[in-house]
């Protein structure tokens, strides 16, 4: 199980300058480096947008977004704002209505990857993007809700969340279910019928969670230069295990810094 | 046939106290024009649907307009929170929202059963989820499981959407008032042919609808009114005729956060600028054709 394919560019980094990277931009090139040359992606907007459109300008290019708002093969030379971006209509394949995007491209399982951040996630990869608190009623924070995820997290024929790490972010149980990673472990998707497999990783700002092939409980495979497990364990909300082959993961090479650097210059903001 | 009129006259008429009201629009064509002059018109009661209700909502929500909501995502896109929204939510302030939530998935197809005149529509969807267990504004269970007359296998259902008044902003209408709109379409024709009554704002009236590659066209016996508003969609966009204007969403998440920025945003930016509704005020518009 390796954590991504080989990073292009030079395969001869200076190993004594290292560059000088943020720990966003090394999840955000581990996740792009997660995407196969040719696979179909349903991108969610902010992290898991900036590394599709990374991967997409890298090791991908024949990589074809697909976004909620009905465009196919998006090809912005910068990063969307939304996903209702014009520059997403205007370079797309097609375009589609909205029923049309869910009902006959999502829905029958032809979408490979499904690109995905989260408020909570918990040990099982069940997401929460809805409120935080025990009580939906009264909930002590009110997040945007659902979207397009918990179809995307079904029917899609594999699953990735991008998210940064924490205590509050890296939850035992999550508060609400928004869209349904492993459930309460093995075969619980099978017994729902839900037809894709489920998230393969989790790409965070210290390294990778896979789920156990048996228990199906994240599990922390690859961690970042610099970052200890001890350091994963701080900033995870149980018991986490760790794969007896930790991975140290490559930092981003420049070819993937620069890649990335001139998408986010170019966006209009953040 | 569709009367043009007055964007005031179309609200005036159109948008009742009370009423079920979607304004649609996914991030493209979003018409904020026409949500300003629901608000200059005091409308109250309003149960808002809308699939993503960003800061349109936020704007309504805020100035008191809405006491449910109905929707799939709620927040400020590329930016971040709904201020106003999770004030009410939140705080009830200024009133209590109540909420129906449901999956962008599960939306779509409520517009597409209410469009096709079907009580409810069937997805592969919400299994698992905590939404499955939610009750809609009703109390009773907002999805249920339906079990495939030919195959024994088990769905889930949705029930139709049926608006009272579906408003929405189109690129252009000619004299006659057929709509036509193009680049990302939404779910906007299915809003438009699910609700009972419908407003459609324009960039222009043009005197023929030259043929656009990809466009929907609403034909005028299906819309109601048709009103002339020239970058009615903004902040949002009309492709061909205006850009995304980003830095209002960066704006407006200082603009809502405070109670009093937003009230002073209120009065300076839509009661302070507003025609006065026209003299059509109050009367019934009546079904389309």
């Amino acid at each position: 199980m390796t954590a991504g394919a080989p990073a292009p560019g030079p395969a001869a980094a200076a190993e004594d300058e290292p560059a000088e990277f943020t720990a966003d931009e090394m999840m955000t090139a581990c996740a792009a480096r997660a995407l196969a040359d040719g696979m179909t992606c349903f991108v969610g907007i902010g992290l898991p947008s900036a590394a599709a459109n990374l991967a997409r300008a890298t090791h991908a290019p024949n990589l074809v977004l697909i976004y909620e708002s009905g465009t196919i093969g998006a090809k912005p030379d910068r990063l969307p704002l939304s996903i209702g971006d014009g520059i997403l209509a205007e370079t797309a394949d097609a375009v589609v209505s909205v029923p049309e995007i869910f009902n006959y491209w999502l829905q029958p399982g032809r979408i490979s990857i499904g690109f995905l951040g989260a408020a909570q996630i918990d040990r099982f990869g069940n997401i929460n993007t809805t409120v935080i608190g025990p009580a939906y009623d009264d909930p002590k924070v009110r997040l945007p809700g659902a979207g397009g995820a918990p179809e995307i997290a079904a029917s899609c024929r594999e699953v990735i969340v991008v998210v940064r790490q924490s205590r509050r972010s890296f939850v035992e149980q999550v508060d609400f279910v928004t869209s349904v990673g492993f459930g309460d472990g093995p075969g619980y998707r099978e017994r729902l019928g839900l037809t894709g497999a489920g998230p393969r990783k989790v790409i965070t700002d210290l390294g990778i969670l896979e789920p156990d092939p048996d228990t199906c409980e994240l599990t922390l495979t690859g961690r970042y230069p610099g970052v200890s497990v001890a350091d994963v364990r701080a900033r995870t909300g149980w018991d986490l295990a760790v794969s007896e082959r930790l991975e140290i993961l490559e930092p981003p090479t420049e070819a993937e810094l620069t890649a990335l650097r001139q998408l986010q210059a170019a966006s209009p903001s953040q | 046939m569709a009367e043009i009129v007055s964007l005031a006259d179309a609200v005036a008429r159109a948008v009742h106290d009370g009423d079920a009201v979607a304004m649609e629009g996914f991030t493209h064509l979003i018409p904020f024009a026409a949500g300003r002059e629901v608000i200059r018109q005091r409308r109250r009661d309003l149960t808002l649907i809308r699939m993503t209700p960003d800061v349109l909502y936020d704007q309504l929500i805020g100035a008191g307009c809405a006491s449910k909501l109905i929707f799939s995502w709620g927040g400020n896109p590329g930016v971040g929170s709904l201020h106003r929204f999770r004030d009410a939510v939140e705080n009830a302030w200024p009133g209590p929202l109540q909420l129906e939530e449901h999956s962008h998935a599960g939306m779509a197809n409520r517009y597409v059963a209410g469009a096709s005149g079907v009580p409810f529509a069937i997805l592969r969807g919400y299994s698992g989820t905590g939404l499955e267990g939610l009750p809609g504004l009703d109390g009773q269970p907002a999805v249920r499981p339906i079990t495939c007359p030919f195959t024994g296998e088990q769905l889930t259902a949705v029930a139709a959407l049926t608006p009272d008044v579906a408003v929405i902003h189109a690129q252009r209408a000619d004299r006659a008032g057929n709509v036509q709109f193009w680049g990302i379409t939404g779910v906007q024709k299915e809003a438009v042919l699910s609700a009972r009554r419908s407003i459609v704002t324009v960039e222009e009236i043009v005197p023929e609808l030259a043929p656009e590659p990809t466009a929907v066209v609403l034909p005028s016996w299906v819309v109601d009114y048709v009103a002339e508003a020239p970058d009615g969609s903004r902040p949002s966009y009309a492709l061909g005729y205006s850009a995304r204007d980003n830095d209002y969403y960066q704006a407006w998440d200082a603009i809502s956060r405070d109670r009093d920025r937003f009230a002073q945003w209120l009065a300076e930016d839509v009661y302070g600028v507003g025609q006065p509704a026209g003299a059509g005020a109050g009367a019934d518009a009546g079904g389309a054709a």
